[in-house]
């Protein structure tokens, strides 16, 4: 007869299929990110202009609200938004509820970057584009844009990777994204170190090539 | 809401711990930026790498690193030292690379006219370098700070007791846990709001010339 702990295993070592496991979740990281990255991009684009356009009503209305994003702990909005809705009648699922966090986020941060970029374009050229007969829009699009995005695509790549990193914070909701899953292999194999480094190489990969990209990019506009 | 003393008691220590670990990051931080600048010493590589996953891994896992990675090695550490080290951890890898910006920034002329004036290498640092540096990191340095109080919050998932998870620990008494992190969240707003008026009184003050 086996021994209970001979047939019983509770605890399994590291093993490579668990490397995949942690790979997929990582997937669900970066597509968490990107889907609240670009919908919170363009977001924040919009009331970007809207505070640059607005004398006060906008500063008024929009501000204190983005700035409540961005003086309230990411994890507290998480947690206040997922429990909203079930009073409501509501239940989601902790995917939604990331996004739509995460998205609102983004956009707030993104919103002072854009605000920064379009004012970043010295008011004498754009009147000189509309002198010149373009339009409102063909300004925005052929003046202000092309200037104002070299002017703040390093803050835009900063907001950017700090949502990537922030996305770990959806796990508190229960979404298995990377730092979920391994916190999930380290109940099971018991090798805190080992997992949260591999987790930690997994996070280095998806943001530092971005950084070193923007970088990059940054130099070569500048020179 | 008669639990509203205990959340401004854990609003308190949440400062504490975000202001305790930004004087560190800032010693650190400044050891970091200098010693990357300088290029000698052969730990050049030390500094690059405590910069870059600083930088480029989220401030949960490094905090989850210092709870539970240390265990590992039979180093347990009590939440509040979690905290504050991943704090510190953090805190000192964005600084740094605020400061090298910041010493970038001033030209060499500077020390080399201060240098010509009969002052020694350390006066130049003291009275011509580091104020420049310090006014262009100061802004930098507010919204770390900020930063620092926003990743304190993390520290409800190691069981640190300061304010999220104060409130975490309250509502799971009362299951009100809506109306808990609502309050806790308007807390985090004058929180950070104070911080951001108080930088602008010193930088008044400082910056006056």
């Amino acid at each position: 007869m086996l021994s209970v702990a001979q047939s019983v295993q509770v605890f399994t070592g590291f093993q490579v299929s668990d490397l995949w496991y942690m790979a997929e979740a990582a997937g669900r990281t970066l597509l968490i990110s990107i889907v609240s990255i670009s919908i919170g991009t363009l977001l924040g684009c919009v009331f970007g202009w809207l505070l640059s356009i607005s004398r006060w009503w906008g500063v008024a209305t929009l501000g204190p609200i983005l700035d409540a994003f961005r003086s309230i702990p990411l994890i507290i909005q998480l947690i206040l938004f997922f429990n909203f809705f079930p009073i409501i009648g509501f239940p989601l699922d902790p995917f939604a509820a990331g996004t739509i966090v995460l998205t609102f986020y983004t956009a707030a941060l993104v919103a002072n970057v854009a605000r920064a970029g379009i004012e970043a374009v010295p008011l004498p050229m754009r009147r000189a584009a509309r002198s010149l007969g373009m339009t409102y829009w063909q300004d925005l699009r052929y003046v202000v844009w092309p200037i104002g995005l070299r002017a703040v695509l390093p803050a835009w790549a900063g907001v950017a990777l700090g949502v990537l990193k922030d996305s770990a914070l959806v796990s508190v909701l229960g979404y298995v994204e990377l730092l979920r899953a391994s916190q999930i292999l380290i109940t099971r194999t018991q090798e805190p170190f080992l997992v949260l480094a591999i987790s930690g190489a997994f996070y280095f990969l998806l943001s530092f090539p971005i950084s070193r990209a923007t970088a990059r990019l940054e130099s070569r506009w500048q020179s | 809401m008669r639990s509203l003393p205990d959340l401004i008691d854990a609003g308190f220590k949440t400062l504490e711990v975000a202001v305790e670990a930004m004087i560190l990051g800032v010693i650190i931080g400044l050891c970091l930026a200098l010693i990357r600048l300088s290029g000698r010493f052969g730990i050049t590589w030390i500094a690059t790498i405590w910069v870059e996953l600083a930088r480029n891994t989220p401030a949960l896992l490094q905090l989850f690193f210092f709870g539970f990675g240390l265990g590992a090695f039979g180093i347990n550490l009590s939440p509040y030292w979690i905290v504050l080290c991943a704090l510190t951890f953090n805190n000192a890898g964005y600084l740094a690379e605020n400061f090298r910006g910041g010493f970038r920034a001033v030209p060499d002329t500077q020390m080399k006219a201060a240098r010509s004036l009969g002052m020694t290498a350390t006066q130049a640092y003291l009275r011509i370098v580091i104020p420049q540096v310090l006014r262009i990191v100061y802004h930098p340095m507010t919204n770390q700070m900020v930063w620092s109080v926003l990743m304190s919050s993390l520290g409800m998932l190691v069981g640190f007791h300061e304010l999220s998870g104060e409130t975490q620990f309250l509502a799971s008494k009362t299951f009100r846990i809506f109306e808990y992190f609502a309050v806790t969240a308007i807390i985090y707003y004058v929180i950070v709001k104070l911080i951001l008026a108080a930088s602008r009184l010193i930088s008044w003050r400082l910056f006056r010339y």
